[in-house]
């Protein structure tokens, strides 16, 4: 094995970059969740920014715009689930579902005409000077915008939770919607905002992925990124910041045995490979073996569908 | 993206006729796909195959196919619904899906099918596969000459051995004409994942590779090599589009003819269970137009290859050649059999690294 060839610096940005879809998706599912909604639609929703993101930045040649129309795409698309779930009061698991069927049946529609053309691409960030210092300098500087971005979102969403009042009623009406509905809040209308944010977040996270991980669109693109999301929810205990690490944990054993064994190394790929799924089914036992704390993270109204006369 | 997608004949459509009682009278035939059929690779190319069905038999037969179908017990489930709904054949299109055909195929001895790159077989199950390897050697050949690094980079999906024999095809002819190349290979243990093959791309650029192959299904290698400036090579369709300047030529599948003669026989009710290996004589495989990049004299000498290939005078796998072990698989002037070639589960000498088991 040669580790001399290893070089941290690119391994790294790559991780950031393998992470930075699936935190997007994840945290905005967590907005989503601790109003209590369940959205099993990630996945659509996400290769549904992917093509919109796409063709937004093919045909403006902007990456701007094109995130800026994924995460309109994004939100438009999981407004279907909004009228779903919240004004028919259908099943959020089965409405999600279909969302996801919905959303790659229609993004291979609309991307037809689109593959194998290159996308604008993005700037990355560079700071006079700063970007220049050893070590710290490539790793904190000189990355796209978004992946800074991502970061910042997971921060904004855990002060927002924790610190403001407007997270407090999110989490009121996730946890307890009956009584948050007789305190006066209005249930549904904080459901559908907290569903279109997870959406435009779900459509960055896939634009992120036809404009800069992969550059170009391919049908189907996202390839299960959308439930990886899902898992790293659960895996985070709907806490924010949690979501970072368990998205950075995930993008680096993925890369970190890809690097590895393009090094020669003699790992066992296909333990590595499932490691990321097997720790989260890990997090999810332990969670569920102790009732009383799994109770305490999850939010306790989650998939339940509100009837305002109850 | 389990859509059940029936489409009517063209013809039928185009002159409105496209009658109950019309769709009645059709011979079903079903393709079940492993990845989307947009994904300009494995998947395409086998619905390209079924389109060239509807356009040869289109006014007897009806054709429909399930995309995106996972390997394993979902495959089943795809497989006996077309089964159910009245195909009278199925194609299975990945190596994956054999045994799930094999059971379902037991269940229907009335139904006929057709199982891709395996190699079980039954009264009702053909298999058919083609000869990549053929392909492998050429490109082996132009990647043995163009890298500088004296690296090659391999995405592998799955050890089976279809995947192995391709390495090893390809690693062999790199190896004839330059004598100091190195192959490094990453598994991905997946056929579609377009993040997935462009982080191993990644890695593989950044462990000095310079020339990337594929095993996998979809473009988004090719489209990490044109963006580092490096090369690559198309695989299962041309990928041209992705990689203007970094594809230096391609291996294409072409399974129309195969599909249009396999729907015809079932048509004149002369089936019979067969197991089909078509090479690049047959047209099964076929190799993409050299890219500029490649020099005129490698480029003669590739064709030269082809030619041999075609006429018979070449095997991919001659002698002397040892196994990774350093023990003698092949004496001088020996060529390798189909049924190891079909078994394959080792390295050639000279290839580092142990294939995951």
């Amino acid at each position: 094995m040669d580790f001399s060839s290893f070089s941290t610096l690119t391994f790294l940005a790559t991780v950031m970059a393998a992470a930075t879809p699936i935190m997007f998706a994840a945290i905005g599912e967590l907005v989503v969740e601790k109003s209590g909604v369940l959205n099993l639609g990630v996945e659509g929703m996400m290769i549904f920014g992917a093509v919109c993101g796409f063709i937004a930045a093919v045909s403006t040649d902007s990456p701007t715009i094109g995130f800026i129309a994924a995460a309109v795409g994004g939100a438009g698309i999981s407004f279907l689930f909004v009228i779903l779930t919240q004004y028919l009061k259908a099943n959020q698991v089965a409405s999600g579902l279909a969302l996801t069927l919905f959303g790659l049946g229609l993004s291979a529609l609309m991307g037809h005409s689109y593959t194998g053309i290159k996308p604008p691409s993005s700037a990355k960030l560079s700071v006079d000077g700063l970007s220049d210092l050893p070590i710290v300098g490539r790793l904190i500087f000189g990355h796209d915008a978004m992946i800074y971005l991502a970061i910042f979102l997971i921060l904004a969403v855990w002060y927002f939770l924790k610190y403001t009042r407007g997270g407090l009623i999110l989490r009121a009406v996730g946890e307890n919607h009956d009584a948050a509905h007789a305190l006066g809040y209005r249930v549904t209308r904080v459901r559908t905002l907290a569903i279109l944010f997870g959406g435009a977040c779900a459509g960055l996270g896939g634009a992120y992925l036809s404009l800069v991980r992969v550059p170009q669109w391919t049908e189907g693109m996202t390839a299960g990124s959308g439930w990886i999301a899902l898992a790293i929810v659960v895996f985070a205990s709907w806490k924010p910041l949690r979501i970072l690490l368990g998205a950075y944990l995930f993008g680096g054993v993925s890369i970190l045995q890809l690097n590895l064994q393009a090094m020669g190394a003699d790992i066992p790929v296909a333990y590595l490979s499932m490691a990321p799924y097997l720790v989260t089914i890990l997090v999810l036992v332990i969670m569920s073996a102790d009732r009383k704390r799994a109770s305490l993270n999850a939010p306790a109204s989650l998939g339940r569908a509100f009837h305002a006369s109850s | 993206m389990k859509l059940l997608k029936t489409l009517l004949a063209g013809a039928a459509l185009a002159t409105g006729l496209a009658g109950g009682a019309m769709a009645e009278d059709k011979t079903k035939v079903g393709f079940v796909y492993v990845g989307p059929v947009g994904d300009f690779g494995w998947s395409y190319e086998h619905d390209q195959g079924r389109k060239a069905v509807v356009e040869a038999l289109g006014d007897k037969v009806e054709t429909s196919f399930v995309e995106s179908v996972p390997e394993g017990a979902d495959a089943e489930r795809v497989m006996t619904q077309m089964a159910l709904s009245g195909h009278k054949l199925i194609f299975t299109t990945s190596f994956g899906y054999m045994d799930p055909t094999i059971n379902v195929a037991k269940k229907f001895p009335n139904v006929k099918f057709e199982h891709a790159t395996g190699f079980k077989q039954a009264d009702n199950v053909s298999n058919y596969s083609a000869r990549f390897y053929e392909g492998r050697t050429i490109i082996g050949h132009i990647a043995g000459h163009m890298t500088e690094s004296n690296t090659i980079g391999y995405i592998a999906s799955f050890p089976i051995p279809e995947v192995i024999r391709g390495i090893n095809a390809s690693y062999l002819a790199a190896k004839k004409v330059n004598p100091d190349v190195k192959m490094k290979i990453v598994w991905v243990y997946t056929w579609f994942d377009p993040g997935k093959e462009a982080d191993a791309a990644t890695a593989l650029i950044e462990q000095g590779a310079d020339i990337i192959m594929q095993h996998t299904d979809s473009p988004a290698a090719m489209t990490i090599a044109e963006e580092k400036g490096i090369y690559a090579f198309g695989q299962a369709s041309d990928m041209k589009q992705f990689g203007p300047n970094a594809r230096l030529s391609s291996i294409i599948d072409d399974w129309a003819p195969y599909y249009i003669a396999r729907t015809q026989a079932v048509l004149d009710g002369t089936w019979t269970s067969t197991a089909t290996w078509d090479g690049i004589k047959q047209g099964m495989v076929g190799i993409g137009e050299f890219s500029d990049k490649v020099p005129a004299d490698v480029q003669a000498s590739a064709t030269a290859i082809k030619d041999a290939i075609v006429a018979g005078t070449m095997h991919s796998f001659t002698g002397p050649i040892n196994k990774q072990d350093g023990s003698v698989w092949l004496k001088d002037g020996e060529t390798a059999d189909d049924g190891t070639l079909a078994t394959m589960n080792f390295y050639v000498e000279g290839i580092e690294g142990d294939i995951p088991q």
